[in-house]
């Protein structure tokens, strides 16, 4: 928890891929989850992502936090959709198979339960790749592969940097809002709404007034040694390409196109097992 | 025949945009290739500002005007701007653990190199020689939190390495440093300047620990101005340290004292060589026997009891075993440690920010174990390090008043209170200032303000004079002795020897999470075991008891300390 980035270093086949690679493949593989409604290929996404899961060697207890946390929001996803748009899926195949009533608009249909399944199974796509990236990612390694692809180097060494600086104003949060407990600042739910928010900015204050100095600092450094001097850099934990790379990225652009002509030739971005 | 200069100020001046007067005055100065220079000078003299002129902050990062002329390595200084000094000049900042840019050890000390395009490959090669040189070759994958001070200095020394520089620039590299890493690293930027030729200036005004190896040359500056450049050892010879506020090394102050009549030849400025007759040592022998002994503290009653006391953090560090302490009623104490000793922790289980998983913690006799933070801070104060970190209202009322507050006393009960501490504090003129005009001095007596209005029995101070120069060193530690007479209890956690010899009769040593000593300050100073396992280091009156045939070393300490006041005392008052 105490890293975005949770890094584990395992040794498999998926870890050895550049960041730049790993970060190419995320991309496009999101774009393909979310182009598509096309129930097959989002069905046989899922099962590769599962597959390349036990490739890079993780295990779920690695993962269990984040786990958590994406479970919780695609079942939230699901009943915000549901209680908004109860016949969207009426709508999107164009007939009404009722399952069961339940009161008003919202009744259960086969057509909305399927348009359910169909966002599930794009998150459970997405999921595991995302989580697969962040956890074979050296953290190192990501600003020099957000540079390889093509944002500029100032804007990825500050990502670099914020990775850098997380724990250490975690560690200064604390330390402050126990000092500011000590001075009788209620932190707990047993303060009403205003006087919660009076007491996060007292400890906001001396969290930004210490960070400016920190920034101040860190600049004088990055200055003193050079940075900002050329167009370009290197990064000593950038790395070569090799040919895994770029058949991965291939794989994955290639997936791209199919999800794309799928769309075409489906006439639309919606499979329809009801037609 | 002279060397060549590398850096030379002529008729130079400078004034921030921002102020109203000029911060340098006419500075003439050269230093030449390879030459180790001392550059000090108490806060606000202008020595950062000097250091900052070299190394091109100013006038990149901070603006202003400047007159006459600086040249580095044959061309204006202003022409080459920042980053072409950063060719020739590489700089060390005083804090080594915010300026660690790198996500790992071999990151930061490529930092410079991948700034100028050198490939990877060549680059790796070239970090593990530079790690080599610097002997951090076995941390090279570490994050920074996971190496020590010492080591983390040793980063920042290569990473300005890389860039084969021929200047490296010190900015007060033993702020942050326990005494005994403080001493290794003035080893190993003498063992560097050895191999590799650089030029050294080293920005600092902890004297006698840079003296530890000798310089070429010392700088002196005040007001802006420099008032001395030349050899140590007349430099010592002289009165002029003390009259500028910076403190002379121990053992010259001792010898003067004593009536010795230093001079140049004797070789003052490296203890080691200090030639000293036969004369000389019978004068400092008949000033000890003339002073007046000194009497250990009277006993008194226990304020705080911690009773076996074992904490382990979550990630599954052993922080605390076992710890026994007592603090006496009325007492000013010391905590001593290496970083990571757990002295910090201890004293958050003692504020009840950490709870722990054994032991007893009583405060005069009933078990602060029910209490909760809040109930704890009525009784125990605690200020933090960094003034920064505390500090929440823009308005000095507002901020001693906070505490106060948020424990629903009445607005008319809360002025007197807060007034009669702001004039405790020397804050009563500035009560209607905002915080942001104040001092880092100012601002500190502001958290502890902030706290005494609480009226705690006892205050807890995490390194209370940290990077502060003599005169704001002496005015925060006067003021907490005033404190301490007027009954409060008062605990300081702190890694300078001389204010725990100074001001703290007795004191706790804390190693590995145990305590390993708990007696008298310059007991603790004398046993070289605790000296080593604590990272502290010897005072050098020590050695020179030693040298003059004095037995009783620790006495010999205690009554230099004793006269030590007086003087300084005296020399405010006129």
């Amino acid at each position: 928890m105490t890293n975005l980035f949770n890094y584990i270093d395992r040794p498999s086949p998926i870890h050895r891929l550049t960041g730049a690679c790993k970060l190419v493949c995320l991309v496009a593989w999101s774009v393909a989850a979310m182009t598509s409604f096309y129930t097959p290929l989002l069905c046989i996404m899922t099962v590769a992502a599962v597959v390349l899961f036990r490739v890079a060697q993780l295990k779920v207890k690695d993962i269990s936090f984040m786990l958590g946390v994406m479970l919780v929001y695609i079942l939230m996803n699901n009943i915000l959709i549901y209680l908004f748009s109860p016949n969207h899926g009426t709508s999107l195949y164009g007939s009404q198979t009722v399952l069961l009533r339940i009161a008003g608009p919202y009744v259960v249909t086969a057509e909305q339960l399927f348009y359910h399944f169909n966002v599930i199974l794009k998150n459970a796509c997405t999921i595991p790749i995302v989580l697969l990236f962040v956890c074979t990612t050296n953290p190192s390694e990501f600003a020099a592969s957000l540079n390889r692809i093509g944002v500029s180097y100032r804007i990825s060494y500050a990502v670099a940097l914020a990775l850098r600086y997380i724990p250490d104003i975690q560690r200064e949060y604390r330390d402050i809002s126990l000092a500011q407990q000590a001075r009788g600042t209620e932190m707990s739910k047993k303060a009403s709404l205003v006087n919660r928010l009076k007491a996060a900015s007292a400890i906001l204050i001396p969290l930004i007034l210490s960070s400016m100095e920190r920034i101040e600092t860190i600049s004088n450094a990055m200055e003193l040694r050079g940075f900002g001097k050329g167009k370009k850099r290197t990064w000593y934990s950038g790395r070569k390409f090799t040919r895994a790379d770029i058949l991965c990225m291939l794989v994955c652009l290639a997936l791209v196109l199919v999800s794309l002509t799928l769309t075409y030739l489906n006439g639309g971005r919606y499979y329809n097992p009801f037609g | 025949m002279e060397k060549e200069a590398i850096i030379s100020f002529e008729n130079f001046g400078f004034q921030y945009t921002a102020q109203a007067e000029p911060t340098l005055y006419d500075i003439n100065l050269k230093i030449h290739k390879g030459e180790k220079i001392l550059i000090a000078g108490p806060s606000g003299c202008g020595k950062s500002t000097l250091a900052h002129c070299i190394n091109g902050l100013v006038p990149n990062s901070y603006p202003g005007k400047t007159t006459g002329s600086l040249t580095v390595n044959g061309k204006n200084a202003l022409e080459l701007g920042l980053f072409g000094l950063s060719k020739t000049v590489g700089t060390v900042l005083q804090d080594s653990d915010s300026q660690f840019i790198g996500l790992t050890v071999a990151e930061d000390i490529a930092f410079a190199l991948e700034n100028d395009c050198i490939p990877t490959g060549e680059m790796h090669k070239q970090v593990e020689q530079i790690a080599e040189l610097v002997d951090v070759k076995r941390v090279l994958k570490h994050a920074p939190h996971e190496i020590s001070g010492g080591q983390k200095q040793r980063v920042g020394l290569g990473g300005v390495m890389v860039g084969e520089v021929d200047v490296l620039l010190f900015d007060e590299p033993l702020a942050n440093l326990d005494p005994a890493t403080g001493k290794q690293a003035i080893v190993l930027i003498d063992e560097i300047q050895k191999r590799t030729g650089c030029a050294v200036i080293i920005i600092e005004h902890r004297l006698e620990d840079v003296l530890y190896r000798p310089v070429d040359r010392v700088v002196v500056m005040g007001d802006g101005r420099i008032v001395y450049d030349g050899d140590p050892d007349r430099l010592l010879c002289e009165d002029l340290l003390q009259q500028r506020g910076i403190r002379e090394p121990l053992y010259v102050t001792a010898l003067k004292y004593a009536g010795v009549r230093l001079r140049p030849d004797m070789r003052p400025s490296y203890l080691p060589e200090l030639k000293l007759s036969t004369e000389h040592r019978k004068q400092v022998l008949d000033w000890f026997v003339g002073q007046p002994a000194q009497e250990a503290a009277p006993e008194r009653e226990a304020l705080l009891r911690a009773e076996n006391i074992d904490f382990t953090y979550e990630g599954g560090h052993h922080a605390l075993r076992g710890i026994h302490a007592i603090v006496h009623k009325g007492e000013m104490l010391s905590i001593v440690g290496t970083n990571g000793a757990g002295k910090s922790t201890f004293s958050k289980v003692i504020c009840g920010f950490e709870k722990p998983q054994s032991g007893i913690l009583e405060l005069n006799g009933v078990d602060l174990s029910t209490l909760s933070i809040k109930e704890r801070a009525d009784h125990i104060g605690y200020v933090m390090q960094n003034p920064n970190q505390m500090i929440s209202k823009t308005q000095i009322y507002d901020e001693v008043a906070l505490g106060l507050r948020n424990r629903g006393v009445s607005e008319e009960e809360i002025r007197p209170r807060v007034e009669r501490t702001l004039k405790i504090c020397g804050l009563y003129p500035f009560r209607n200032w905002p915080v942001s005009a104040l001092s880092y001095g100012q601002k500190k007596r502001v958290t502890i303000a902030s706290i005494l209005v609480l009226e705690p029995e006892m205050i807890l101070l995490d390194e209370p004079t940290a990077g502060q120069d003599l005169k704001h060193y002496t005015e925060i530690m006067d003021f907490l002795s005033e404190l301490n007479r007027q009954g409060v209890t008062v605990v300081l956690i702190t890694h300078d020897m001389h204010l725990m010899l100074e001001y703290t009769p007795r004191a706790i040593v804390f190693n590995a999470g145990q305590v390993i000593a708990d007696r008298s300050a310059a007991e603790v100073l004398n046993s070289p075991e605790i000296v080593a396992a604590a990272h502290l280091k010897e005072t050098s009156l020590y050695h020179l008891a030693g040298f003059c045939g004095i037995d009783d070393k620790e006495e010999f300490t205690r009554r230099f300390i004793a006269r030590d006041r007086e003087v300084r005392r005296y020399d405010e008052s006129v």
